[in-house]
């Protein structure tokens, strides 16, 4: 909320300056979002008379003035608006002053005709956009009155920011009410008086549904002129609360809202047959409103009608053809209270939000209609002139909010905050936020006042309390807990790990968003039927991601843009599937990934090593050592976002978690990702696995190794090979491993030779030469018989 | 004819002048090889008489034993001028620089993160997870934020087409309520339940994107539940990590009244740098509160019993301050010019 401190200040003067003010307000929970000044500043601008406006003698759009700034004789002014004119009443800056900028106003010649001070614009003092010509103050200003005093423009505008807990400060009064509460100054309220009906023109009013609706006052007021002028001080009010004047009659009733906080609504009365209704709607009704939205009101939508029609959704937003016109000449005034609940989230699901919505969803004083209906009356007879009814008060007492006594145990509320306030003190600090307060024992029993709606559980009156007493008085404890030390499980380590070992093999951890392009979906994951939001915040950003690898794959883009073309990205976020029993979000499987892009030259920029470009084989190496020493197999894989050569699914302990592979180069040359990346994907779950080590005795007796080079068909896998010899070797083999790999001259093309390193051993006694035979020969037999294998120099 | 030790004093020159192990051992030969000068005199031993022979020849032995130790030193000598010479010839250029490749790094939020749980750990908070797909029960009707609240339009909610009663959590409050429930269902056997302690990084969702916002940011929540926790405690522990994380006292922390549904009383935390760029700027960091009785009702909590603080904080605002960024979508675009600053 937006409002003038000058204004404010009218009805507590709480002896601060501006700065101390708003530290005031901030610190009670109306945060002060901005305070900006009214005008801003300059010096030596009075109100001055045009007393004769001749043409310049040089120049055809110059007019020469003379001017009475008060100063006891007529100024010589030159001057260039276009609606400079005799007897008009205008700001003049008098040599001397000092204009917005630090414009300094000096005696002149303009076309060789001497000028003692300027004729200003409202642009020119910074008051408005408004430079189509001079500023055109009122006829009875008074000449020679500093500008500033007579605009009131040494003022700030404050804007707070409030908590939807706090509607009771949702104007002037409200606020006012609060700084006389924190400041213990006393608070000075506009008196409202009844005004005394001298016509006796009534509209019977009908509550047809008294839980949304328990109060409604009207009035008619007849001989009402809608086109008076609204006078200036209740202009700038409005203005400076950031309300435009719009009429006379729409002033007041906003002006009366910002000033009481109780939304009025003025319909014209020659456009209502018979009584006021309110109800709810009956299926298929439609208002047209102000804002010229056509609305069919959903069936819990509050309405207010007349004996034919509904004419505005109430509490919400007036009807167009029921409005006050300038042509308008007797007005029904309405002033009622609508129950939050039969107003909150109705206004936001036609789209839009009005003022009233937003102070009666919050909660307006229950007892304020009629106050404001007499203030707002008072205020158009004396502007609009006309004559008024008297007031017709619909109530439904026991559908009126209950204020039931809440019961503060002083106890609990210094154990809570942490604080020691005496029981004297807390009564007084509630007390001066206008709560009823009675002693029943030990404890109290806290009435509210009918303008909150805030207070409805012990909770509520502690808060209350630590916001009087100060959060700022409420000390900062080291906390005592129970010392208990947190579990620290060996088996698992934290995903941290799994970052540092990622970063320490050059990969730079990213942050993507986690939804994207509906097309990387459809690309990368085959993806027809992602999960759309219903809202998204752009087409680019409208589906929830399956995958995190093509926005590693977009990070490659963007990079290569900017000339970077050896990228080695890595991201852990969710990544989103549609299933029926998932955990624990029922239809979602939502599970954390880790996943990683290698593109470009396998090391950066370097002297020492030849240079190639990153491939499979380093990024299954990155994974290896990501998971050492528990180890990965890998199977060839089909997927639609990798080459269908060099992909393979990723598995530990017998289970699929992830994918390893070249880009496909489809999207490789679509994305223009320049040469393929290698990326992967894993569950991060399985990576947080760990091994607790368990000792195995260390062998004292000598290990044989033989080299055993095996030939066998391309497309027979290492770890195919691995796994045969494995199977075969007898207890004595210790480890095979593979050295070397080879395809090329002196093996039959479609051959190649796999070199493997048999380690043998036994703990308890040393190897005999004929053991060790015969362990080799097993596992070439069974290489020869399973593999198709051939010992290499074996005729080959 | 030369004396012996002339002839001593001659094969040491001779093999001082060798420049190799070739060269030596032709001047060895001159003195000590078959016709070697030395030998010589040997053989024309044979022809003195007896007595006199016996005094020649010891004379003859010390002269070769002298010649024989020139020798030996000589050839240690070249021995060591080669190693120093094949020690030369392998220097390197210490200055190129070493092998293997440039490590990444961590996101600038990541790393703050890690602090993040290790200050809190160390006074014994766990970390606790929660989906980012979430249910509107969990997200706003359990942190005691009906349907139809205003609170609910502080938090512009993403939805999923086809579902109501699921959204993209706007934030990681969630997280209490699950906590909660699973930490009751634990320990509801014991006479005192231990307390909860918690804290839950993750990423939210807001329909909201400009210099200053971000539709997906991230935020921490904090919760602690026991039978004594006290506002002021709140107080202290926010403070006590704001110090650490900042690594400095010369901070200032205020607590000023605010609203959320789930906490009661609640509060913005806002820090001022008292030097540096942002000095004597209130900057807003988090919002917290003492827990809403409602929420530990819907966390299995009775609030009679049980108090608790809870807080939520914006790392992403933690991390522009402590290193100095100033635009938040930098987080997010995977800029490796960026990103790569912070390893």
């Amino acid at each position: 909320m937006q409002f003038s401190e000058q204004w404010l200040r009218t009805f507590v003067d709480p002896q601060l300056d501006s700065a101390a003010l708003g530290h005031l307000l901030t610190m009670a929970g109306l945060e002060v979002e901005e305070a900006d000044p009214a005008a801003p500043a300059f010096t030596g601008v009075v109100v001055a008379q045009i007393v004769e406006a001749d043409k310049h003698p040089n120049a055809d759009k110059l007019k020469l003035c003379k001017v009475d700034a008060g100063t006891g004789e007529l100024l010589q002014i030159v001057c260039g608006a276009p609606n400079a004119a005799a007897g008009m009443k205008v700001p003049c800056a008098r040599v001397g002053a000092r204009l917005p900028g630090d414009f300094a106003i000096k005696e002149a010649k303009l076309r060789g005709v001497e000028s003692f001070g300027m004729l200003c614009s409202a642009r020119e003092l910074g008051l408005s956009d408004d430079h189509g010509g001079l500023y055109a103050l009122p006829a009875d200003a008074p000449v020679g009155t500093d500008i500033r005093d007579y605009l009131g423009l040494d003022d700030t505008l404050f804007t707070i920011k409030l908590t939807p807990n706090r509607a009771d400060c949702l104007s002037l009064t409200g606020v006012a009410r609060e700084l006389a509460a924190i400041t213990g100054r006393p608070l000075h309220l506009p008196a409202v008086a009844p005004v005394v009906p001298s016509i006796d023109a009534r509209r019977a009013i009908v509550l047809d549904a008294e839980d949304a609706c328990p109060r409604y006052c009207g009035r008619i007021l007849s001989g009402v002129d809608a086109r008076a002028l609204t006078p200036d001080w209740m202009v700038r009010r409005l203005v400076r609360s950031g309300i435009r004047s719009i009429s006379a009659l729409v002033d007041v009733t906003n002006y009366v809202m910002l000033e009481l906080g109780q939304p009025l609504h003025a319909f014209d009365n020659t456009k209502l047959a018979g009584a006021i209704h309110v109800r709810y709607p009956a299926a298929g009704e439609q208002v047209v409103l102000l804002n010229k939205q056509t609305v069919t009101p959903a069936a819990d939508t509050l309405l207010i009608a007349d004996e034919n029609r509904a004419l505005a959704l109430a509490g919400i937003m007036g009807g167009e053809d029921s409005g006050i016109t300038l042509a308008t000449t007797e007005v029904f005034l309405e002033s009622a209270f609508f129950a939050p609940a039969a107003i909150a989230g109705r206004a936001r699901a036609y789209g839009f939000t009005s003022d009233a919505s937003h102070r009666f969803e919050r909660g307006v004083d229950f007892e304020l209609a009629r106050t404001a209906l007499e203030r707002a009356t008072q205020l158009i007879l004396d502007i609009c002139g006309g004559e008024a009814g008297p007031v017709e008060e619909a109530v439904a007492r026991d559908h009126l909010p209950a204020r039931p006594a809440v019961r503060l145990r002083p106890a609990r509320a210094r154990r809570l905050l942490g604080i020691h306030l005496d029981d004297a003190g807390i009564q007084a600090l509630l007390e001066r936020v206008h709560l009823h307060v009675v002693r029943e024992g030990e404890d109290f029993l806290v009435t509210p006042p009918s303008f909150r709606f805030d207070i409805e559980i012990e909770e509520d009156l502690i808060e209350e309390l630590a916001r009087l007493h100060g959060y700022d008085n409420i000390p900062a404890v080291a906390p005592q807990g129970s010392l208990m030390m947190l579990p620290s499980a060996e088996n698992r380590r934290p995903v941290w790990d799994v970052r540092h070992l990622l970063a320490a093999r050059g990969y730079q951890e990213v942050v993507n968003f986690a939804f994207v392009e509906e097309a990387w979906e459809r690309d990368f994951c085959a993806n027809e039927a992602p999960i759309r939001l219903a809202n998204p915040i752009a087409s680019q950003l409208s589906v929830m991601r399956s995958s995190l690898i093509p926005g590693l794959a977009a990070n490659l883009v963007t990079n290569r843009k900017r000339q970077i073309d050896r990228v080695r990205v890595f991201e852990i976020g969710r990544c989103f599937e549609r299933k029926a029993d998932g955990v624990p979000v029922a239809g979602f499987h939502q599970s954390l990934m880790v996943a990683g892009l290698a593109a470009g030259s396998a090391q950066p920029e370097q002297w020492g090593e030849r240079s190639r470009q990153v491939d499979f084989y380093d990024v299954k190496g990155d994974l290896e050592a990501l998971f050492a020493p528990r180890t990965l197999s890998f199977e060839r894989l089909s997927h639609p976002a990798l080459h269908p050569g060099r992909a393979a699914t990723v598995r530990l302990d017998g289970r699929n978690i992830g994918i390893i592979g070249e880009l496909h180069p489809v999207w490789v040359q679509r994305y223009d990702m320049g040469s393929a990346p290698v990326v992967f994907e894993l569950e991060l779950e399985a990576a947080l696995g760990a091994v607790v080590p368990a000792y195995a005795e260390i062998s004292r007796m000598p290990a044989v190794t033989r080299d055993l080079a095996l030939v066998v068909a391309l497309d027979v896998s290492v770890a195919r090979a691995l796994e045969v010899l494995r199977e075969a070797a007898p207890a004595v083999v210790r480890e095979i491993v593979l050295f070397d790999v080879y395809h090329g001259k002196g093996i039959d093309p479609d051959r190649k030779s796999l070199a493997f390193r048999v380690l043998m051993q036994d703990t308890q006694r040393t190897l005999e030469d004929a053991e060790v035979d015969a362990a080799v020969s097993a596992l070439v037999r069974q290489a020869e018989s399973v593999l198709g294998a051939r010992l290499r120099g074996s005729g080959d | 004819m030369e004396t012996l030790d002339q002839l001593v004093q001659q094969a040491a020159a001779d093999f001082a002048a060798a420049v190799d192990g070739a060269a030596l051992e032709q001047a060895k030969a001159r003195y000590l090889g078959k016709s070697g000068s030395l030998t010589e005199r040997l053989k024309a031993l044979g022809k003195l008489a007896p007595d006199e022979r016996r005094e020649a020849g010891a004379a003859i032995n010390r002269a070769k034993d002298a010649i024989e130790q020139a020798l030996d030193a000589c050839r240690q000598a070249l021995r060591e001028a080669a190693l120093l010479a094949q020690l030369a010839a392998e220097a390197l250029d210490v200055t190129l620089p070493g092998r293997g490749g440039a490590p990444g790094g961590l996101h600038p939020v990541s790393r703050t993160l890690e602090r993040v749980e290790a200050l809190f750990g160390s006074i014994g908070f766990i970390v606790a997870d929660g989906p980012e797909i979430e249910t509107d029960w969990h997200n706003f009707t359990a942190l005691n934020t009906p349907e139809n609240h205003p609170a609910r339009s502080m938090h512009d909610t993403f939805y999923l087409e086809g579902h109501d009663d699921v959204l993209l959590r706007t934030h990681t409050s969630p997280v209490q309520i699950r906590a909660m429930q699973e930490h009751v269902a634990r320990h509801a056997e014991r006479e005192h339940m231990p307390e909860l302690r918690l804290i839950a990084p993750g990423r939210v969702y807001r329909v909201d994107s400009d210099a200053t916002h971000s539709p997906m940011f991230h935020q921490v929540e904090g919760l602690w539940v026991g039978e004594n926790v006290s506002f002021a405690d709140l107080k202290g522990v926010i403070a006590d990590f704001l110090r650490k994380f900042f690594e400095t006292e010369d901070l200032q922390v205020r607590f000023r009244p605010s609203f959320f549904p789930f906490t009661e009383p609640s509060a913005e935390i806002d820090v001022a740098f008292m030097s540096g760029a942002l000095e004597g700027r209130w900057l807003e960091i988090a919002g917290c509160g003492m827990v809403h009785p409602n929420v530990l009702r819907f966390g299995g909590f009775d609030p009679e019993r049980y108090t608790g603080f809870a807080f939520g904080m914006g790392p992403d605002r933690l991390t522009m301050l402590r290193y100095g960024v100033n635009d938040l979508r930098l987080f997010f675009e995977g800029d490796l010019r960026f990103l790569s600053q912070f390893r």
